[in-house]
Order: C-alpha cells, then structure tokens, then sequence
C-alpha cells in the first residue's frame, strides 16, 4: 500500500492518532525546550554537519584508520558490502562460538539488514533487550519509530500482549508494573546469553573505539554479560576524532528526546581479558548513496528521530505508513536510495515544510532532498495522465493567453456548475473542503478596467 | 575483490571534493558548578547526595551484598568482586569512584579501573558513584579534552539509572539495569 | 517610495488572479499607500511551482523563462505569497541565456510583508483594527523566507507581520498553541494525501478557534484557502484574511 492508503487507515482511529500525533509533539516540544537552554546550539549543530562533511569526504581513510586502530586494539574488524553479507557474517560468529541465543540491543542497521528473520531462519533465537523492542518483537512487527519503537502502542495493548507472553495480571496496565515484568524477564535473557548484538551510535578513527548510548543500559547488559560481542555498523557512523563525541553526545539525546544525554554513553576500546568484540562495518547502499550528490549528505543522519517527532505527516500517519525500516523524513530520502520503485509515494509524503530540516541536529535539508527525489521519482515511475497533465499545465502557464482562456474557463466552470457536481467522491479537493467563491472577474481583468 | 576493498574503492572512485574538519572551540557556560552538576543529575532521575545523607540512606536499608570499589566506603562492602559477572545477579548494591563529573548534563566519567567488572555499574540494583566536588567540568567538551586519548578499554559517561519511557511514553526508572542512582559528592 | 521611488512590479500568484483578486486590490493598494510606484505586468502567469512540488521542475522552463522575461525590467517585483516568492528565488530551473537575469530576479523578488520592513524599512504602520487576529506562519514564508522566527531553532524571536499589525489600534494579538506548525496544504499534497491534509487542516483550525480568533490572516492564500475551505465546510465561525487586506484596510 501506498503511503495516502496507510495514512488515511491510520487515521480512521481518530482518538489514537492524535494520542500519537500529541504525544510525539510533547517529544518536540521538550527537545525545544532543552535546545534553547544552549546558547550555542546552532553553533553545534553547523560543527556536526561540517564534521560530518568532512567524514564523508575522506569516508575511506577514516575507515581504515578506525580499522587500523581498532585491530591494534584487540577489535576483529569484519566488512560486509551488503545485508547478505552482514547477516552471514554474524551467523558465522555465532557458530563459531556455538551459540544458539543472542540477545539484541537496538539497531536500526540489523532490522535494515532483517537479520532476525534470517538467524531466526537457521535455529537461532533473537532477544531484543530494549523494552519498546522486546514489544514489537513479540508481536511480530517493525519498531515504528527509530528511537520509541512501540509509540504507536497504547498500555492496553501491551498489557494484553504481556500477560500473554510473561503471565503479568490481566488487565494491570500500570507501564511500572508492565516494565518489571519486562526486566525480570530480559536480565534473565541477560545473564543467560554468550553473544550480545549491539548497533553503534558512533566510530571513532582516531582510536578505534566505538560508542553505543542507551538509557536503558540493556546494551551494556548483554555485551558485558556475554563472552562475545558483534557491533554492526553502517560505514558512515564514522567520526574522526573522540573530542567529535562532544559536540555529537551534546545535540544526540536532546534533539531525540529532550534529555541532556543519554543516561548509559559506553565506549567500546578493546575487549575484556577473555573475551572477543567483533564490529562489522556494513555498506549495504551507502557507498551508493554516497556517489549521488544532491542526496549525499543524507548519510550524516545519527538517527536521532528528531525529524520524526516533528514531522505533522508522521506524528499523525505513524511510522508503519512508511512501510520501510527507517520511517518519517529522513526515511523518506533514504528508503528510496535503495529501492525507487518500492518507496515512490514517500518524497510526496511531505508538504515539504521544511521543519525537518530545522530540527536536524546536523543540519541534513531533508525537505530540499525530498524535493530533489520527487524529480527523480516522475522521471522513472510517474505514471503517463500525471505528466500529461503537467505539461499541459506548462503549456497554459508559458502563454498568456492560454493561461487567461483557461483561468476564465475555470471561473466559470466553477461558477455555472452546480455543488452535487464539484463536490462530487472524485473531486478530492472537495471531498471535506469548499473550494473559494468563484469571484466575477480576475485580479487582471479588475487591473485593466480600472489601472490601465 | 573482497567486500573491504569493494567499498573502499568504490568510495575512493568518487574523489569527492575535500572539505575541512572544522576547529571545535572551547564552550563554555557560567554558573556554579556544583548546582548544575546537582539539578542535571535529578533531571536524570538520579541523586547528589551528602555524605551523611548516604550513611543514613544505606544504613536505613540494611544491604546484604554490597560490592564497594570505593576506598572512602571500603568498609561497607560485604562482598568480595567476583570473577565472573554472572556472580553479579543478585548484587543490591555497588560503590564506585567516579573519575569527573560533568555538570551541564550530569554525565560521570568511568574507566576499567574503576569498574573491576563492566557489567558493575549496570548489574547491581543501585549504583553508588563517590565523586570529588573539585572534579567537576563545565560541558561535555571540557569531558573530552580531560580523557583525551588515554587508554582504557571501556570507558563510560553514565549519567543516571537505567530508564525506559517506552510504554505510553510513561517514564519508568529501574529499566534493565541499576534502579537507582546516587552521587555522593565529597 | 522615499527618494527616486524605484518602480514597483507586482507578481500576483496565478490562484489569487483567478480567487481572491482582492488580496491583488489590497496589495497594490498598500504599496500604494506606502508610497511605491506598482505596476502590474500584464502576461504574467504562474511561477510553475505546483508543476516542480510534484516532480516535474523539468517541465517548467518555459514557465520561468516566461516569468523572467515578464519581470526583469523592474528594480523591485513584489508577491503577496511567501510560496511564489520561494519558488522563483530558490527553485527556478536554471535557464542558459539567462542566468544574469534570473539571478538579478532572484535578488530583487521580494515577499509583501519583508518588503515592507526590509526594503521600504517600515518598522511601524500607523492605523486601526480593531479585532482579534491570529496569524497563520506558512512555511514557505517562515522557513523559506525567515518571515519570521522557527520555534524550531535557537534564534531571538521575530515576525515581520506582528511588527506590522501590534501597533495597529484595536488589534487583539492571539499567541496559538503550536506556533508554526503546518497546515497541511502543501500543493498537490492537499489531493495526493488528501486525509492528511485535512486532518493537519482541523487541527491548526481547532488551535486558531481555541483561542477565540475572530480573524484569520497569513501571508499566503494557498494555505488559506485550504483552512477556509474545511472550516466553511464544517461551518465554523471564522473570518479568513490576507495580511494585505488588513494592512489596507487598516490605513485607510
């Protein structure tokens, strides 16, 4: 389904989207709040974008310094040119080390490269260790946001689904009570597994380290409990030096959700006496992205979700209406990066309003991108009666008087018409708005009369 | 070809234009140290405690397996680290020192050093962090040019108790990890 | 005008030409009024943004080419529309031939209100009105045009517009919920995602209402057109004006 049909479905639940769309606005406005308590937040935000810049320009240096470093620090280094290659890489890992059970703290790269599905596939069982995600999980479906995966669950549901899968009391929706279900359950899963699976926040060249922020503190949980492990990250995670962190650490947890910083900011240099970190460095469309200039510089996003919460199509379509792993603005320009066809109708899911933009704490034009893919969506999948219509329309507006016949045209089409028809289902202007009143001349027509 | 060159070259085959990686200057805000560090540590739903404060706290609780790394809170341990973190499961409490703090978001600097066992800090069910009230740092990037690049093979900015808002939003503290945090300031 | 009076083109969109051809009868009014010297060239068209906002900037050339030719003897085209006015400075097809002209366009294109206060360098308008009037931020205008301050960014607070109205006698400012928020027209958006955009549409009404607002204004009719044509559909009490037309009305 197209994004219109998902948008309109979310819609239908009318207390429910707006609960989502309020919910996420409350989300926004504390990132406001929070921002503007830093005199030199804009300042920060043109450092990250310029540091970013400069990453993805020397992107192949920077790799292999961080890979250099990371070696020389007891990190194995894998690379994996695409989803494929990341997920058997993994795989490989774990049974080396015969593990049968992993437990998963969250990564937007590994649902990218669906690799639960595929260790699901070969007997292996996946724990996701984040509460929103460990939701999501156990009813089978995506994260609908990248940093507040269930935000489009209400306690209800989740009450239900837990006394299902953990035996909590039926009907006991009180999200403290819920949560230590949660936690009895997971720090069971914790103390259980031998491989951890973390994403990465960031990747410093300088010293090989790498960083993974969580308030939950379960990514720390499962790799320090764990003899083994696997950091995935996409290529362009990448910063050049550790005092980078600063200004990154500084605009991550605010712009994502109001608070100063994450509670748990973990660096990862070398492993424990005994035991192995493995980080794989996934492509998988980035080097792609990379070489197309007017959508390069979306590859600087920290998946903050800023862009999210503030976005008045997400807040009140919901993540799912994307139908692609990284939802909302900044998924709508790189979702279509790796599949045009697929996502064709996200670059128009935008009034092209440009808050994302603003919001974007390193400083990403997603609205001017998403105006830039909708070029490049018509030229290859727009359908004939659309362009059609817009080149008549071009036709009309380059002569003026085939502009002036069609304007009087319009006026008294509009004019002489009787409502049941204007308003008629197929007329979606009029389906829930009046159109103005056909007035009895035009601003040019008045100007000729009276002006000249 | 093997992936690694694959996607190092087909970067370098962009030869895109060089930009520079910008100077980060040295921001810093006013303001008393001590309260900010104070009030961003509550805003994490974490606490700045006394001395005396703590003694009463955990004196009042009457702890069994306490793990203390702290040389000013020696006495208090009843427990040994253990090798293993999996002997960490039913740990209530864990005293650490701190390395600095920083004030403006609360975020307190640890190393191997101070951790014995990474998993400490996340494992116990409360957290206790001794940290020197002279030791505190303006933002985030006077942090990081304190650290600069010395080694350590973990290194942690924690900065309250485990949280999660993922039900509804509702903020919840005691998530997976520690449920509580208290920096006693000396 | 104050010294050799520049001449003063005047853009109207190709939807206020044909809908509100008053907001055109204010426009050149106030210019007027503030002492500009405003003409009106006639065989202009649009500016083809509804043709680039869906996909096909490439078919617009002949509509710039147009609207460069159309407009390039003046030292000033003013538009009552924060949309129009982005669409010519930032998303113009680049023409061979006339890259001077377009980007002398470019430079000299301005939106009504910054006119006002930047280049005629108003501060205050001395006038009455007396109602109470909200103010609808279109994004183009706002985030296009720095019209006025993003609740989004750390930057001191400004609107060109209030600077105009707050000193007209009688008028009763009304500070919305959510400030800037979109409306949901966004061009082709309005049909394509037609559930969205009314919904955006209902919810930027219901802060506006909530606020007891008399009368609507903003700086393009696109975006009030939209929001007229939902609240006149579900009857709801509200007047919907230009900013021109209150201006005008205002001083006269």
């Amino acid at each position: 389904m197209s994004h219109p049909e998902n948008a309109a479905e979310f819609l239908k639940d009318a207390q429910k989207s707006k609960w989502h769309d309020e919910t996420l606005w409350f989300v926004r406005d504390k990132r406001d709040k929070v921002s503007k308590r830093i005199p030199e937040w804009e300042q920060l935000r043109e450092l990250a974008s310029g540091i970013k810049d400069n990453v993805l320009a020397n992107l192949a240096n920077y790799l292999e310094e961080f890979e250099r470093k990371a070696t020389k620090n007891g990190i194995i280094v894998h690379w994996a040119a695409d989803s494929e290659e990341h997920n058997r890489l993994v795989l490989e890992i774990l049974q080396k080390h015969n593990c049968t059970a992993v437990v998963k703290s969250k990564s937007i790269l590994t649902e990218e490269c669906h690799l639960n599905p595929y260790l699901e596939k070969q007997g292996i069982e996946v724990v996701d260790t984040d509460l929103g995600e460990r939701i999501v999980q156990f009813l089978n479906q995506p994260p609908s946001h990248i940093v507040l995966p269930a935000i489009h669950l209400k306690k209800k549901e989740i009450s239900e689904l837990f006394h299902e899968k953990l035996q909590t009391e039926k009907g006991n929706e009180d999200p403290a009570y819920l949560t230590q279900a949660a936690r009895v359950h997971l720090r069971e899963k914790f103390f259980g597994a031998k491989v951890a699976i973390t994403g990465v926040n960031f990747g410093i060249a300088e010293t090989g380290e790498f960083v993974v922020c969580t308030n939950e503190g379960n990514a720390d949980m499962g790799v320090h409990l764990a003899d083994v492990h696997i950091a995935c990250m996409g290529i362009e995670k990448i910063l050049p030096r550790r005092k980078d962190l600063g200004v990154f650490l500084r605009l991550l947890a605010r712009s994502a959700t109001g608070q100063p910083i994450t509670n748990y900011n973990s660096h990862f240099r070398s492993p424990s006496p005994g035991k192995e970190i493995h980080i794989i460095l996934v492509d998988n469309g980035r080097t792609a992205q990379l070489a197309r200039e007017k959508f390069r510089n979306s590859l600087k996003c920290i998946r903050c979700g800023a862009c999210m919460n503030t976005c008045p199509i997400y807040r009140r379509s919901g993540g799912f209406s994307y139908n692609s792993t990284v939802p909302g603005p900044i998924g709508s320009i790189l979702s279509p990066g790796l599949d045009l066809k697929k996502h064709s109708s996200l670059p128009f899911a935008s009034t092209l309003c440009g808050s994302c933009t603003d919001v974007c704490p390193v400083k990403i034009n997603i609205h001017e991108q998403l105006y830039e893919w909708r070029q490049e969506v018509t030229k290859t999948q727009g359908d004939f009666a659309k362009g059609l219509s817009m080149k008549l329309a071009n036709g009309i507006f380059k002569s003026p008087l085939a502009y002036k016949i069609s304007g009087s045209l319009m006026r008294n089409v509009l004019k002489s018409l009787p409502n049941s028809l204007i308003y008629h289902p197929l007329n979606v202007w009029g389906k829930n708005r009046n159109l103005p009143d056909a007035p009895k001349e035009s601003f040019q027509q008045w100007y000729q009369k009276n002006r000249s | 070809m093997n992936s690694r060159e694959k996607i190092l070259s087909a970067i370098r085959s962009l030869s895109l234009e060089p930009k520079t990686l910008p100077d980060i200057p040295n921001f810093s805000n006013s303001g008393n140290l001590v309260e900010r560090f104070t009030q961003s540590i509550s805003d994490n739903k974490g606490e700045v405690v006394t001395k005396s404060e703590f003694d009463a706290w955990f004196s009042a609780a009457g702890f069994s397996k306490v793990i203390s790394l702290s040389s000013q809170f020696a006495e208090l341990a009843t427990l040994p680290l253990p090798e293993d973190p999996h002997d960490l499961e039913s740990l209530e409490v864990a005293i650490l020192d701190g390395q600095f703090g920083v004030a403006e978001n609360g975020a307190i600097w640890l190393e191997d050093t101070q951790l014995g066992l990474r998993a400490l800090p996340f494992a116990t069910e409360h957290l206790v962090i001794v940290l020197d009230r002279n030791l505190l740092e303006n933002t985030m990037h006077q942090g990081y040019e304190k650290i600069a690049t010395a080694h350590s093979g973990f290194g942690l900015f924690l900065a309250g108790p485990s949280k999660t808002a993922d039900i509804e939003q509702s903020l919840v503290i005691g998530a997976q990890g520690a449920r509580s945090l208290r920096v006693v300031l000396v | 005008m104050k010294a050799n009076s520049p001449s003063v083109a005047l853009f109207i969109p190709c939807y206020v030409d044909q809908f509100y051809p008053q907001v055109g009868i204010a426009t050149l009014e106030l210019l007027e009024k503030l002492g500009c010297t405003v003409t009106y060239p006639s065989g202009q068209t649009c500016c083809g943004q509804p043709l680039a906002n869906a996909g096909y900037a490439r078919d617009t050339v002949g509509t710039a080419t147009h609207f460069i030719e159309t407009f390039s003897d003046y030292d000033y085209v003013v538009c009552p529309s924060g949309s129009c006015t982005l669409h010519v400075k930032e998303h113009f097809p680049a023409i061979a031939g006339l890259e001077k002209k377009q980007e002398a366009l470019e430079n000299k294109i301005y939106e009504l209100i910054e006119f006002i206060t930047d280049v005629l360098k108003i501060e205050r308008l001395e006038g009455k009105f007396p109602h109470r009037v909200s103010y609808h931020s279109s994004c183009h205008g706002q985030r296009g045009l720095h019209l006025s301050s993003g609740s989004e960014l750390n930057q001191p607070p400004f609107n060109k517009a209030r600077k105009l109205l707050e000193n007209l006698k009688g008028l009763d400012w009304v500070e919305l919920t959510r400030t800037d928020e979109c409306c949901g027209f966004g061009g082709t958006f309005a049909v394509t995602e037609e559930a969205l955009s009314i919904q955006m549409g209902k919810d930027r009404l219901a802060d506006h209402l909530s606020h007891k607002t008399e009368i609507l204004t903003g700086g393009d009719m696109s975006c009030i057109m939209h929001l007229q044509g939902i609240a006149t559909r579900s009857k709801q009490e509200l007047k919907f004006l230009h900013l021109a037309e209150i201006l005008n009305q205002a001083l006269s």
